[in-house]
């Protein structure tokens, strides 16, 4: 039997110093990584256990909240402050994984889940240039429904499978990380990397850093905000494509908006190009239909995904035209 | 920093956490203690079949590190009958048909309980309309989506719905309730 270690960290700073050992992961819930272990496809040989940093969700000066890495979804989604706030991250995460899993999993590990991809799971039978840099990827060719229209490259047509994400890259969240050479923080919509000729590198976090928080920004009109997901079945099935957004109009006028995609991208994909063709324009479903198609420009199907582009862009006009018809 | 300590308290007997880390809290259960009430479906967190409450939340416990659940207090399906009977719930599952084979009944029945105390705790859901209402109510909407992570493949979900739905409305479903039922057991 291979050594195998576990150890509980008590403060950042013991989980940093654990985390700095070769092989050592950090678990949280353990939701994704205990599967990928079983699975031989994530091999460690200690485990950092970062379940008893901090879980509070604290209000800061100035608003805004700091989500500790350790709360659960659960707790997350129910939080008063986001349930009012910005519904769209409660609705998010909710629409994520079952009862169960959301009891378990944290805010660190959903963030750093990895991809539902079947070629990367199949570490017995298909190559994957995530799992075997330079082995070659089996979707691209093979059975593509589910993969990447947006972002993609030659090396990899992942998605980023977390719901939450998609609702914390559409309200700007701040990712607090702190590792051997310090504290900084990443804007959430800069944390996961599209794949490149280096899809094993899926964000820019170094090897030991520690997630410790998220931060929420002061976003008061995210208020009106939603998240709408499509999937295979109604319930308990990863997206196929999601949308989460905020709006802010004024006399039938875009004053501000957020849209960020999810189901579609190697990473959560904040959708600039809709956003900017929306604001300061009129609130209506046609303006909402050319903002998603601007969006979509860029979209390059696989052989079975095409679907996805139409099925984005309808998804985010009638989430749009949801959110406008709420502020008659 | 601790390696582990403590002991997992299972359905009230205090456990010593597993030598290999790896071990997962299913078997643990299953394959070191004999307890096989909990069973193994999918082994990767997708049918709900392993679901046991810890600290009276449901979790899947295939997913699980047992190392993890030291200092907690899980129960499982072997304990939720008592001295005077079959949980309420057990009962409503006779009465209601909610199983042929019964493979996935201890996890649907765990699932449940933990299901209902995340509704008095105001937990919203996926069909959650109002998120800022203070009170959710048990429609058939939102049992059937919140029983989402427990999948039966004898297709019993009709007769699982009505029975957590009855058990529910005569208020002999949440946690405390359960946690009753346990006490009058010891
Ligand atoms: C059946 C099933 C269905 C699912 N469906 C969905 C779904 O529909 N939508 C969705 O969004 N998700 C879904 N999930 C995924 C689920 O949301 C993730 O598994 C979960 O969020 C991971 O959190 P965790 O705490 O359990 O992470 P872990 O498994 O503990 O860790 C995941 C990764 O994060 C790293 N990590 C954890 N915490 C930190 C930290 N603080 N700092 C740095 N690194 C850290 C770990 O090293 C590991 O690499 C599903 C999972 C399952 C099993
Ligand atoms: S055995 Fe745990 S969810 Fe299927
Ligand atoms: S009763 Fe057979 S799986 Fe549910």
């Amino acid at each position: 039997m291979k050594p195998f270690t576990y150890a509980r960290a008590g403060d950042v700073a013991e989980a940093l110093r654990a985390g700095a050992a070769p092989g050592a992961k950090y678990i949280g819930g353990g939701t994704n990584l205990v599967d990928l272990m079983r699975e031989t496809i994530e091999q460690p040989t200690a485990l950092v256990d970062v379940t008893g940093l901090s879980s509070d969700i604290k209000r800061l000066r100035g608003g805004g909240l700091l989500i500790g890495a350790a709360v659960r979804n659960t707790e997350l989604a129910t939080h008063r402050e986001v349930r009012t706030q910005s519904p769209v991250l409660s609705r998010a995460v909710v629409a994520g994984a079952s009862g169960q899993i959301r009891n378990m999993a944290t805010v660190g590990g959903n963030m750093l889940q990895r991809t539902r991809c079947a070629y990367f799971y199949d570490a017995g039978g298909s190559r994957c240039n995530k799992r075997n840099p330079g082995q070659g990827c089996d979707a691209i060719e093979g059975f593509n429904r589910t993969h990447a229209i947006l972002g993609a490259s030659s090396a990899c047509v992942a998605t980023h499978p977390s719901d939450m994400c998609v609702a914390l890259a559409a309200l700007d969240a701040v990712v607090h990380l702190d590792g051997p050479g310090g504290a900084r923080k990443v804007p959430l919509t800069e944390l996961h990397r599209l794949p490149g000729d280096h899809p094993e590198v899926e964000t820019v976090l170094d090897r030991s850093e520690l997630i410790t928080a998220v931060e929420l920004p002061p976003l008061p009109w995210a208020r009106r905000s939603t998240y709408r997901k499509v999937r295979d079945r109604a319930s308990y099935a990863f997206a196929l494509v999601s949308v989460a957004a905020a709006l802010d109009v004024r006399g039938g006028e875009v004053r501000n908006v957020r849209i960020a995609l999810g189901g579609v991208a190697h990473k959560p994909w904040r959708a600039h190009e809709a956003e900017t063709a929306l604001i300061g324009g009129p609130a209506t479903t046609r303006a909402f239909r050319a903002a998603a198609e601007a969006e979509l420009m860029a979209a390059k199907p696989l052989h079975d995904n095409g679907f996805k582009i139409e099925l984005a862009t309808r998804t985010i006009t009638a989430v749009l035209s949801e959110l406008a018809g709420g502020t008659r | 920093m601790y390696a582990k300590s403590g002991a997992i308290r299972i359905n009230g007997t205090p456990v010593p956490p597993p030598d290999d880390p790896r071990v997962s809290l299913l078997d643990l259960l299953r394959e070191t203690l004999g307890l096989h009430g909990t069973k193994k479906g999918c082994n990767q967190g997708g049918c709900g079949a392993c679901t046991v409450l810890v600290d009276d939340e449901r979790i899947v416990s295939c997913l699980a590190l047992a190392v993890q659940y030291t200092g907690r207090d899980v129960v499982t399906i072997d304990a939720l009958a008592g001295e005077d009977g079959l949980h309420p719930l057990q009962q409503a599952f006779i009465e209601h048909d909610g199983f042929q084979c019964g493979y996935c009944t201890p996890g649907q029945i765990c699932s449940a309980i933990g299901m209902a105390g995340e509704l008095e705790r105001g937990v919203p859901s996926h069909v959650t309309s109002d998120l800022s209402a203070k009170r959710i109510e048990l429609t058939d909407d939102e049992l059937r989506e919140r029983m989402s992570g427990n999948l039966c493949r004898c297709g019993a979900h009709n007769g699982i719905v009505s029975a957590i739905a009855q058990t529910h409305r005569a208020g002999q479903l949440s946690p405390r309730s359960s946690t009753k039922a346990r006490r009058a057991a010891r």
